[in-house]
């Protein structure tokens, strides 16, 4: 049961449009898979290999610009953003990951973040290139209904799980985590610590731009600030993971539930819509203080509060 | 070079370090803690913003000049500093996670809170304090007469920077010449020896993030006559904090001071002869460069040319 669970949940959600959604929960459920996506991505890099990263907005923002501008540029259709991302997307991450990963811990966190903000801001200053704050508008949208695009990012959640499964039960993985739980001892056993940590983060970036690519397609408008934001990308992608559950498979699919649904109740809240950063940053810090590993990682932690299974002895 | 082309450069370097001597203070408080706890705050620009909206209250309610409201605002963002140590930090320095950082994270929440707070309170408007010398300055040739080149200092830019360098200055004799003062330091060198000489390491990373957090909120004051505020002010402080930490030195003060006054003049430069939508790539491209060729920032440069001798 528990072996096949991955090809059930897919299956139900492949199921689901059949049941004649409407365009709403359609589009809820897209903007769910999206951020598990993302969040998956994330949690290759900093969940399993350690390093925490402040700046998954530049990937993201990064993929959704190759394909706007493939567009804009080049006149061709969206959607050949997804091949052409990869090669862009790694590329950048392997010179991000040139310059930041040099750094350790919690500096390598604000060299990220820092990357982030340096990209939003030369995307807002290129005006020749990315169409600077005007940002790039994507004229005919693919299809009206919203089925296919349910679909396309359905496939794009299912690889990526399947490859993060993949690497990080492979010897890849254990890398990782070795580098995470001390990277000098790692390096000491002869594991070339950097070599590793670049291959996590162009993995992570890779599918990072993924969403970015589908995100242009979905929504047809792009502009550095949406795509590049510290908060409303980067922050809330380690939200994600940090409330569904660091370093588990079906923690950032938790999370992406949770945090999607709590930012369209508090919006749909009319008092409360303005409150919605303030309520978030309570939940990060309740989170941090009582269930450190999320609520995929702290489940036996949460079932014995609520009295479903007694305390050990 | 023409001399009006000299004037312009000499004008871009004053203001520049003027600039520089503010950036520093900012740098400081995030230096003292990133070395005593080993943490970043994230928080910082958000403290800063704390600050700037208590000088503003203060200015527009009861008309309390910007300057003197530093001898309120500090305190006050001490004891939000050191309540925010006590009751949220701490805690989660036991608490056993996967992912070390959580303490960063934390941080990233509580300026999250912050900034949305103040945006409901205050809304997102840009707002100023018209201080009667705000255009204020003082001219090069109402001094001397027959000066050949024009140049011109701001008042409130002059007063801010002076006080500035009064803060740090007593800053350095408070952590130099007190005992609570050397212990920081010695906490911030050795945790453990430390403790083992009898130092209450938890009672000075309260007060360190108390006094970090005092001083980036007299940075907030002294910002105020020559800056807008709006809620979301803080981030950009945030990572300019951390760019100068990057640039000094981790953990030096010394290293904070010279990399403010740095950052401070090529931001002003790059200003004037680029533009100023570039100025925020500049500082970022300082950051690239002082990662891939001085990794230990300025302060490793000095210490080798001492070792050198």
């Amino acid at each position: 049961m528990k072996k096949y669970i991955t090809y059930i949940v897919l299956g139900l959600l492949a199921l689901l449009p059949l049941v004649g959604l409407n365009s709403y929960l359609m589009h809820i459920l897209i903007l769910v898979i999206m951020w598990s996506v993302i969040g998956m991505a994330w949690n290759l890099l900093s969940g399993y290999c350690g390093q925490v990263s402040f700046g998954h907005a530049a990937f993201f923002g990064v993929g959704a610009y190759t394909a706007g501008m493939l567009y804009s540029k080049l006149g061709i259709s969206g959607w050949w953003g997804f091949p052409a991302s990869v090669f862009v997307v790694a590329l950048f991450a392997l010179g991000i990951g040139y310059i930041c990963l040099r750094l350790r811990g919690p500096y390598f966190a604000l060299a990220t973040l820092s990357m982030g903000v340096i990209f939003r801001i030369v995307a807002e200053n290129l005006v020749g290139v990315t169409g600077g704050d005007l940002g790039i508008m994507i004229r005919e949208r693919t299809w009206i209904d919203k089925t296919w695009y349910f679909y396309i990012i359905l496939a794009v959640a299912g690889a990526s799980f399947f490859l993060v499964r993949k690497v990080i039960e492979s010897k890849l993985g254990y890398y990782f985590v070795a580098i995470r739980e001390d990277q000098d001892a790692a390096e000491s056993l002869g594991i070339n610590t950097t070599k590793y940590k670049t291959i996590a983060l162009i993995l992570s970036a890779v599918i990072t731009g993924f969403a970015g690519v589908f995100y242009t397609n979905y929504m047809g408008y792009i502009d550095p600030k949406v795509v590049f934001a510290l908060h409303d990308i980067s922050i809330i992608t380690i939200m994600v993971v940090m409330v569904g559950g660091v370093a588990t498979y079906w923690g950032p699919v938790v999370g992406a539930i949770i945090m999607v649904l709590l930012a369209e109740v508090i919006r749909s809240i009319p008092k409360l819509g303005t409150a919605h950063h303030t309520l978030f940053g309570v939940l990060l810090i309740v989170i941090i203080i009582f269930l450190p590993n999320g609520i995929v990682g702290d489940f036996s932690k949460l079932k014995r509060l609520f009295g479903m299974r007694r305390p050990a002895p | 070079m023409s001399s009006v082309n000299l004037e312009v450069l000499l004008q871009t370097l004053i203001s520049g370090v003027l600039l520089g001597g503010l950036y520093a203070l900012i740098a400081l408080g995030m230096t003292i803690i990133m070395g005593v706890m080993k943490i970043i705050n994230l928080a910082h620009g958000e403290l800063m913003m704390v600050g700037m909206y208590i000088a503003f209250v203060l200015f527009s309610w009861l008309h309390i000049d910007p300057y003197l409201s530093v001898f309120i605002a500090a305190p006050a963002l001490f004891v939000l500093g050191v309540g925010l140590q006590k009751f949220l930090i701490n805690p989660v320095m036991k608490v056993d996670a996967i992912l070390p950082e959580n303490q960063v994270i934390l941080t990233v929440g509580i300026g999250m809170v912050l900034a949305n707070l103040a945006t409901i309170i205050f809304q997102s408007d840009y707002l100023q304090t018209p201080v009667s010398y705000a255009t204020k300055a003082w001219y090069l040739t109402d001094l001397w007469k027959g000066a050949p080149l024009e140049l011109s200092l701001s008042f409130p830019w002059s007063v801010s920077f002076t006080i500035a360098v009064l803060i740090t200055a007593c800053l350095w004799f408070f952590l130099a010449k007190t005992d609570t003062g050397k212990s920081i330091r010695a906490t911030a060198q050795d945790l453990d020896a430390a403790l083992l000489m009898g130092v209450n390491v938890e009672r000075m990373r309260v007060i360190t993030f108390g006094l970090g957090s005092a001083l980036v909120g007299a940075a907030g004051c002294l910002f105020i006559p020559i800056y807008y505020i709006y809620p979301d002010i803080g981030g950009q402080f945030t990572l300019i904090s951390f760019v100068i930490t990057i640039l000094g030195g981790l953990g030096s003060t010394v290293g904070a001071i010279l990399g403010g006054l740095i950052l401070g003049l090529f931001e002003s430069l790059t200003a004037t002869y680029i533009g100023m939508g570039w100025a925020p790539v500049g500082r970022f491209m300082i950051f690239v460069a002082v990662l891939i060729f001085i990794p230990g920032g300025v302060a490793s440069l000095l210490r080798s040319r001492k070792f050198g001798k």
